[in-house]
This record gives C-alpha cells, sequence and structure tokens, in this order.
C-alpha cells in the first residue's frame, strides 16, 4: 500500500514544481478512499446485525458471508480504481458504497418483516441485490478498463443516442404483458428476469447530450434575438430542445412514465444551460415544461390521478392515494430518531423496498438518519459537479455535470414525491432502492463520474519540450 | 461553462434544502398527527407490545391487559364490559379506539408527559415500559343502577356530584361488550362489528354524550333561571292560557294532551313549573325576549362548543331563533333547541351547587404502574348562570315538581328530591323523548342526574323519573352505608 501522500516527488525530482511552484501534482487521497470505504462497509453489517437481532432476537447464518461479500466487492472496487484511475475523486466511492450498504440493510429488513404478525411472507431480495451489486460492479471495473479517457466517448454519441432512444422505445413496442408492471410500461421481462432499460438510456442520453451540445454550443449561445430583456435563441436553433421535449413526451404517452420523463427533460434543460451559459434556455425549458405538464394532466387520466392524490392525499386514503398516506404514517410515526432499524413496520408501505425505499428509512433512522442519507447524496452530487468544475474538456463538463445532476434530480424527484412534496412519479431512489437494472446502471454512471474526476484531477502531462527556436538552434552542417 | 456549473451546484443545494425542510415539516411538524391518525396502525401494534395502563372504578378494574402466548403480546378486557361501555370505548386492532381508550391513550400507554420520570426510570432499569392507571370518579352503584333502569330502551343517565363535577354515572344503551371488539382474531371483530352495525342506533353511538336531542319541558329550567333572575319570584303570576297562539303566526301551542293549566286563569310561576305548563312557558320567554333566554342557556353551558369529559360532548344549543313564536316554542325545549344528557345534568346540577357550575370531570387520577399517584384533578368552577337566592328559589320550584307535579315517580322515601321532567315531540310520527332531571336530597344535594330515554312513548315522569330514582337513591343508599 502507498502512503497517504504522493510518494516523495522532491523538488528537484519533478520538473513542473520546479517550473511553477505550489503547483504540486495533487494527492491522489487513495487511502482516504480506502479508509473511507471500511467505514461504509462498518456500518452496512452493524446494520445487518441490529436488523437481525431487532427482528429475530438472532444474527442470521448468512450474515457472515453477506459481510464478506459486500466488503470483498468494495474492496475489489478500490483495488481497481487505485490502479486504472488513480487520481479519481476519493469520496464518490465511499458515498456509492455507503448508500447501496444502507439500501441492502434496509431490503433484509424488509424480507424478514415477515416474522412480524400481519406480514407478507418472507422473501430473500437481499442477496439477489447483492448480486446485482456484484453485477454492477463488474460493468463499473468493465467502463474503467474500456473507457480509458472518458473523451472518447464522444466519438461515439450519435450511436449511444440511437441505443439510449431504442432501450427507451422498446417497453412501449413490447406487448403489455411483457413490458407493463402497474400500470406503466418500462419493462422488459424475460424469463424471471425485469429489466428497467430506462434506467440505461438515461445515461446514453446524458453522454450524448454531453457530445451534441458541446458542439453546437456556439450557435446555440451566440445567435440569438433580444426580446422583452431576454437573449432568445433563433427558431431554428430551438430544434434540439423541442425534439428532446417531443421525446418526454412519447415516453409519458407510450409508457406512462412519468419519472423518466421529467428525468430526462430536466437533465437536458440543465445540461443546455450549462453549455450556453443562456438563462433564456431554462425559461423556454420552464415554459415548455409548464405546456407539457398542463396538458398532461388534461388529457391522462393516470397523470390527473397523481396530481389529485399529491393535493390531498389523505381524500384518497384507502384508494389511490394508499401508498403516499401508509409512508406519510411511517415517517410521522419515524419521528426525530426513528423505530429504530427493526423497530418499525415499513412493510405497511406497499412497494416499500423499491419506490418507497426513503419512506422506510425515514420511518426506522428518523429525521436524522433521512436527513444524514440526503446529505450523503449531496456529498456525492456536488463531487460531481466539483469534478465537472475542474476537468478541463468541454465534453468532461457537460458529462460530469449531467451525471450528477441526473442523481440529484432524480432523488429530489423520487424523494419529493414519497414525501408528498411533488406528484409520486415511479423513479427509483439510486443505489439504495431494490431493483437490479437501476442499481447496474447506476454503478456505470459512477464509473463514468469516476473516470472524469480521474482526468480532471490528473496533472497535466508534462508539456512537450517546446521545440528550440529557431535563433537558438546550433547550426548544424549537412555534410554531403 | 464555470458559471453556469457552480449555479447549478447552488440550484442542487436549494432543492435538497426544500427535501430536507419537507422531511422536517412531516416528521416533526406533523408527527403528532400523523401518529395518532386513526388509519395508522403501526403506533398500535406498538403498543401491543407493552402493558397497557387499566382503567379503575372504585378500585376494580374496568378495562385491563392481560398477557397472551400470540403474537400481540396483551390483550385487551373489559370484564364489565356492557356497564362501563359508554366511558370505557374499546380499544380494537381493526378499528382503532374510542371512549377513555382513545382519550387517555396517552397515559395509558405511559407516553403522557405526567408519566415521564416514571418512563425515563423505566429505560434505565431495563424494566418493560408500562402504561399509567386511569382512575375514574364513577361510582359503581349510580352506574349500575342507571345502567338497569335502562335496559331494554334507547337511552343514557349521566350523574355528578354537584360540588365537584364529578362524573358519578354515565351511561348509553344500547350498550355493547368492548372486548369482543378488543380481541385479536380480526374476523371475530369484524363479525361483532358487523353485528353492532346492524343494529339501531348503532350500540358504539354514545347517547350521553355524543348526541343531542330536543330537551322539551326541562329546558323550562333555564327559562325559568332566567326570569327569576329578572326579578321574578316563585308566586309571580304569569298568564296561563289553555291555547296561546303563538304571535304573528296561526299556529296554536297547546298544553301536553291538551289540558288546562289553571282554568285559562293567571298561574304563579312555581305551578307553571310544577304541572309543566306549556303556554305559560312560552308566554315567559316571549317576555323576556330571546336575549335574556339565550344568556341564560349559554351561562349554563348551552353554548354549541365542544367539550370534553375528557370524552368528547357534543355541543348543546338553543338553536336559530327566527321569530317570536320560534322563541316561543324554543321556551319549552322544542324548535332548534338541542341538548346532550351530560348537558341536562349538568343544568341540575348548577341549581343544587347554588348556581355555582363545576367543570364535569371523569378522571379522577392518573397513577403510574405502581399506583402510586402522579396526577390528581381538582374540582374547578366553569361559571356562575344564577346567584345563590335564584338557586334556592328554583331549588324550592323543582322540589314541588317532584312533591306535586309531573315528576313525583322520582320521589324517595325519607330524601326531599328536586327534579324537573321533560317530554320532547320528536317532529315525526315517532314516539316522544323521555327526560328527567334532579338532584337529591334538595338540601344538601349528593348527586345530580339526568336521563333520556328517546322514543319512550310516555312522559318523562312516566319513564325517566322512576330511573333517576333509582340512580340517586342508590348512591345515597351506598354512600350512607360507607
Amino acid at each position: 500500500m502507498s502512503p497517504a501522500q504522493p510518494p516523495a516527488r522532491g523538488p528537484g525530482t519533478d520538473p513542473r514544481a520546479a517550473a511553477a511552484p505550489g503547483v504540486d501534482a495533487p494527492p491522489k487521497r487513495r487511502n482516504t478512499e480506502l479508509a473511507l470505504l471500511g467505514f461504509a462497509v462498518v456500518i452496512t453489517i452493524a446494520g445487518q446485525c441490529i436488523v437481525d437481532i431487532t427482528v429475530t432476537d438472532a444474527l442470521s447464518p448468512e450474515l457472515a458471508t453477506f459481510s464478506a461479500w459486500f466488503a470483498a466487492i468494495w474492496l475489489v472496487a478500490h483495488l481497481v480504481v487505485r490502479r486504472i484511475a488513480p487520481y479519481a475523486d476519493p469520496l464518490i466511492l465511499p458515498c456509492v458504497a455507503l448508500l447501496s450498504g444502507i439500501g441492502l440493510a434496509m431490503i433484509h429488513r424488509l424480507d424478514i418483516a415477515g416474522d412480524q404478525i400481519g406480514s407478507a411472507a418472507s422473501r430473500e431480495d437481499a442477496p439477489v441485490q447483492l448480486l446485482w451489486a456484484t453485477v454492477g460492479l463488474a460493468l463499473f471495473i468493465g467502463v474503467l478498463l474500456v473507457v480509458r479517457d472518458h473523451r472518447v466517448l464522444s466519438r461515439y454519441a450519435y450511436t449511444l443516442a440511437l441505443v439510449g432512444i431504442a432501450l427507451l422505445a422498446l417497453p412501449a413496442l413490447l406487448p403489455d404483458s411483457i413490458s407493463e408492471v402497474n400500470g406503466a410500461k418500462i419493462w422488459i421481462r424475460v424469463a424471471g428476469f425485469s429489466i428497467q432499460p430506462g434506467e440505461f438510456a438515461k445515461i446514453c442520453m446524458i453522454v450524448f447530450f454531453a457530445a451534441y451540445l458541446v458542439d453546437k454550443r456556439d450557435v446555440l449561445a451566440l445567435a440569438s434575438r433580444r426580446v422583452l430583456g431576454l437573449e432568445l435563441p433563433r427558431g431554428r436553433d430551438l430544434g434540439p430542445v423541442l425534439v428532446a421535449w417531443a421525446l418526454s413526451i412519447l415516453v409519458l404517452v407510450f409508457e406512462r412514465d412519468l419519472g423518466s420523463s421529467l428525468l430526462l427533460f430536466g437533465i437536458f434543460v440543465v445540461m443546455l444551460y450549462v453549455a450556453t451559459e443562456r438563462v433564456s434556455w431554462l425559461v423556454i425549458g420552464l415554459g415548455l415544461f409548464a405546456v407539457g405538464a398542463t396538458a398532461a394532466y388534461r388529457l391522462f387520466g393516470h397523470v390527473q390521478a397523481r396530481v389529485d392524490v399529491w393535493l390531498d392525499p389523505f381524500a384518497y386514503r384507502n384508494g389511490a392515494g394508499y401508498q403516499l398516506v401508509q409512508s406519510l404514517f411511517g415517517l410521522g410515526t419515524g419521528g426525530l430518531f426513528g423505530a429504530g432499524l427493526g423497530g418499525g413496520r415499513p412493510d405497511q408501505v406497499p412497494v416499500a423496498k423499491t419506490d418507497f425505499i426513503a419512506a422506510a428509512l425515514g420511518e426506522e433512522l428518523g429525521l436524522f438518519g433521512l436527513v444524514a442519507i440526503i446529505v450523503v447524496y449531496l456529498l456525492l452530487v456536488e463531487r460531481g459537479l466539483r469534478t465537472s468544475l475542474i476537468v478541463r474538456d468541454g465534453f468532461g463538463k457537460l458529462l460530469a455535470a449531467g451525471l450528477a445532476f441526473g442523481v440529484a434530480w432524480q432523488l429530489f424527484v423520487v424523494l419529493g414525491g414519497v414525501t408528498g412534496l411533488l406528484p409520486l412519479t415511479g423513479l427509483t431512489t439510486p443505489f439504495v432502492a431494490y431493483g437490479g437494472s437501476s442499481l447496474v446502471a447506476n454503478f456505470a454512471l459512477v464509473a463514468v463520474l469516476v473516470r472524469i474526476s480521474d482526468a480532471a484531477r490528473r496533472p497535466a502531462a508534462p508539456p512537450a519540450p517546446a521545440p528550440p527556436r529557431l535563433g537558438d538552434a546550433p547550426t548544424e552542417i549537412v555534410q554531403r | 461553462m464555470n458559471a453556469p456549473l457552480r449555479r447549478v451546484a447552488i440550484s442542487v443545494l436549494v432543492l435538497f434544502t426544500l427535501l430536507i425542510v419537507n422531511v422536517n415539516y412531516i416528521q416533526v411538524w406533523r408527527s403528532a398527527d400523523l401518529r395518532a391518525d386513526p388509519g395508522n396502525t403501526r403506533v398500535l401494534s406498538e403498543e401491543y407490545d407493552r402493558q397497557r395502563g387499566s382503567i379503575v372504578v372504585a378500585g376494580n378494574e374496568i378495562a385491563v391487559s392481560t398477557r397472551t402466548d400470540d403474537a400481540l403480546t396483551y390483550l385487551r378486557q373489559y370484564p364489565q364490559g356492557e356497564l362501563y361501555a359508554a366511558v370505557t370505548g374499546y380499544y380494537s386492532l381493526l378499528y382503532s379506539s374510542s371512549g377513555l381508550e382513545r382519550t387517555e391513550n396517552d397515559v395509558l400507554t405511559g407516553s403522557d408527559p405526567r408519566l415521564f420520570g416514571r418512563r425515563l426510570a423505566d429505560l434505565f432499569t431495563g424494566r418493560d415500559l408500562t402504561g399509567g392507571n386511569v382512575v375514574l370518579t364513577l361510582d359503581p352503584a349510580a352506574q349500575q343502577a342507571g345502567m338497569e333502569g335502562l335496559d331494554g330502551v334507547t337511552g343514557a343517565v349521566v350523574a355528578l356530584e354537584p360540588s365537584t363535577g364529578k362524573v358519578l354515572a354515565l351511561g348509553s344503551t344500547p350498550s355493547y361488550d368492548p372486548t369482543l371488539l378488543s380481541s385479536h382474531d380480526p374476523d371475530a371483530i369484524r363479525a361483532y362489528a358487523d353485528e353492532l352495525g346492524a343494529q339501531d342506533p348503532d350500540p358504539r353511538l354514545n347517547q350521553a354524550t355524543s348526541e343531542i336531542y330536543p330537551p322539551g319541558s326541562i329546558f323550562k329550567v333555564i327559562v325559568s333561571a332566567a326570569a327569576l333572575e329578572d326579578g321574578y319570584t316563585p308566586q309571580t303570576t304569569v298568564p296561563a292560557p289553555d291555547v296561546l297562539t303563538l304571535p304573528g303566526t296561526e299556529t296554536p301551542l297547546r298544553n301536553f294532551g291538551n289540558s288546562s293549566c289553571n282554568g285559562g286563569a293567571d298561574q304563579s310561576l312555581i305551578d307553571a313549573l310544577t304541572i309543566s305548563c306549556n303556554t305559560a312557558f312560552a308566554q315567559l320567554g316571549i317576555d323576556l325576549g330571546e336575549e335574556k333566554v339565550r344568556d341564560m342557556a349559554e351561562a349554563f353551558g348551552m353554548t354549541d362548543e365542544t367539550t370534553e369529559l375528557p370524552l368528547e360532548v357534543t355541543g348543546s344549543t338553543m338553536g336559530e331563533i327566527e321569530s317570536d313564536a320560534a322563541l316561543g316554542q324554543a321556551s319549552i325545549g322544542q324548535r332548534n333547541v338541542r341538548m346532550t344528557p351530560v348537558q341536562a345534568a349538568l343544568i341540575a346540577a348548577t341549581v343544587a351547587n347554588g348556581g355555582t357550575q363545576m367543570k364535569p370531570y371523569l378522571v379522577d387520577q392518573i397513577q403510574a404502574p405502581d399506583l402510586t399517584v402522579e396526577d390528581q384533578t381538582e374540582p374547578e368552577e366553569s361559571g356562575s348562570p344564577i346567584s345563590a337566592e335564584t338557586a334556592d328559589e328554583l331549588t324550592d320550584m323543582m322540589v314541588s315538581v317532584v312533591e306535586n307535579g309531573s315528576g313525583r315517580r322520582a320521589q324517595i322515601d325519607g330524601v326531599e328530591v328536586a327534579g324537573k321532567t321533560g317530554t320532547a315531540q320528536t317532529g315525526n310520527d315517532t314516539p316522544d323523548h323521555n327526560w328527567f332531571i334532579g338532584f337529591a336530597p334538595a338540601d344538601d344535594p349528593q348527586i345530580a342526574v339526568a336521563v333520556f330515554v328517546a322514543n319512550g312513548g310516555g312522559t318523562g315522569g312516566d319513564v325517566s323519573a322512576p330511573i333517576a330514582q333509582r340512580v340517586m337513591s342508590a348512591y345515597l343508599q351506598a354512600q350512607g352505608s360507607d
């Protein structure tokens, strides 16, 4: 193991340090990452123990295997990062480990809720989720290995866009029997596996947006007319935002998936704003959103139902609002300190493991626990945005910003829905909620973020020795 | 691109702040409401893990939790279920809770602030958390007599100790067995609830506290009080025609059974009350004017506001008075006048206590699990609607009702009883409601009582007075033998 500080590289040996005093190679902080990962693993294992002891009065026999496996995943992830992305941001991985660990503990806790009265039979979802985390890790390593330089991704932007749209459209085209669960056509269910292709589509689309916007930013930013004190883009430049908007609407119409629709459009508008530095795009985006939202509310029963429940969940407490009301009961009962892991009844909220896992966490860990988890997300997102700030190339900046904002936006929409701040949409809580597609896709997302942060913090390659000025060059006598 | 990036970072901060503020709002600000919501079964199932405190009447537990072997550790039982159902309510898996089980929940679960020190000690000594006991003011003899008297009818009985406001009896019929609603077998609970729901009225309705009825002639006590305070004396004569045509209408107002009060001649106030002369009181009310009658009714507590025993008591009211004709009808307790039996008992108790009204209360003590007293309710005055002099005069008039008038069947051997009967028309073809309010002994009142029988079919004197008599004599006897 290397020491916390980068290998001694005295001023005498580092040519750049000599050239620019004070600009040292940034510390890699890999040991910080390792320590924090250890911390995340310890918290996770402690969570599992508390769950077991509280609910069943005994540690489950699988605990040792589980702990070792979980620790191994993150050790491997750490070693891979240490080897092939040594300058990566040291906080990203531990945040993800902690979130997925807390998620696993809560899923395990809901698994054994069957031992409590009046609950459904127990299931074994936590091991499955651990398996998915392992698959996610494999993808994480795969992405880091294949994508040695994130700028390569921009070459495949249009391919990825096609893949993304195909993934988005696939469930809509498949028969309901394969693609519909609880009214939303966002699944592909084959041979006992359910895949939500939208989660992968999200990443593909963000890569495409980044590449496209970097390419077109000058046109989008500069050509404009001034109307009412606002720099408005030319009509023909509205194309891309209209296409993104139309895509979101199509997702909404054909897949009845409010969440993905809102997610994609939000990310696109923010990336457009970052690329062009023009507030007018935000205004246009909001305007289009308002139009779309109003139309959707007028036209679609399922959107209307969601909004009605959001406005007054208690009026629909035994019908459409049941989930949300149960979620609020759970949160309210949890109060400041929560019922303690295993001490509450989060199983009373339908689909607690997926859509409503935040309610389960709020009930058992209380306000303090839930806010702590939100802060971990905040940390993760702000590290992503910081990466975006310091990375040198425009594509990397936009990509990191898109990915980081994507996580933030998704969390806001999900948690806002579960706590009644926004209408319920049906997105998953990233890293925490049960669900293979979401977990695996988000691991890939993190891999890209880690890759960019590695590039951002890696010292610039020593500049190639400047070609000697002509006058300084010794005259060379060419002998014939 | 760094400037917009910084703004995005700040926006993310704002979004997350919104989330955190909202979570605070739900988990702190609304926490108590959400916990207490009847649809929230979490708190209930958590509560089943702890021994709930008992509800105690005269040293006997009328609601008690016993340990079982099933998953819900403690079972709630009511040894004299039907007798006290109107007070205890039930504590149900499926239907939440009602009655004192609901209002005193914090004490019974042990989470009441008054038990805080106790709870802290439990936490440190590792003892299982247990709830506190709620000791009631009820008197078993009075309660028993009242519920026996109401057997087979729909009605209510409320008895108060005039000098303190202690509730001595509070019963509602038809009654039910809360034990059956509090079992751990959901199917059995549901079956019993369906059975109760099919009855008319549903026995879970509390006739004593939740239902309001036209009081009929017992309201004449209020009108009499207003007259006495206005300078009338019991001997003041008032017009008592055989038929009173209500002012501004053609509507004739008659006496009970078309009888004559005094052959059409004027009559003294005390005689008019004794025989419950409708025409005399209708005219008296009109002469006094709406303001004086309404002020007196409100001073006695008929303010249309919900009160707490801590059982919730629906507000009684004189209602809307549209005209003098309406005032005439209201003055004999008809029209829009509505009263709970608790309010009726409170009127009798106030007169009995020399015009000073004591706030009625059901919970005498809060005890810690080891029976040490953590809180003792002190009697509290809630107003003085009439002077002591008026109260004395009113007492004389009400004694006359029992001795010479419509309330004879409330007489107790060797005890002077004061009272007033009420027979209220129900407006449709159903039989009249029958009321009696009274207190005894008239010179040193120990108990004030109100008895209500819905659609009793007779008069207040026939139907309700004997029940009130049973309650008062049972109580006085039990007190005397102590």
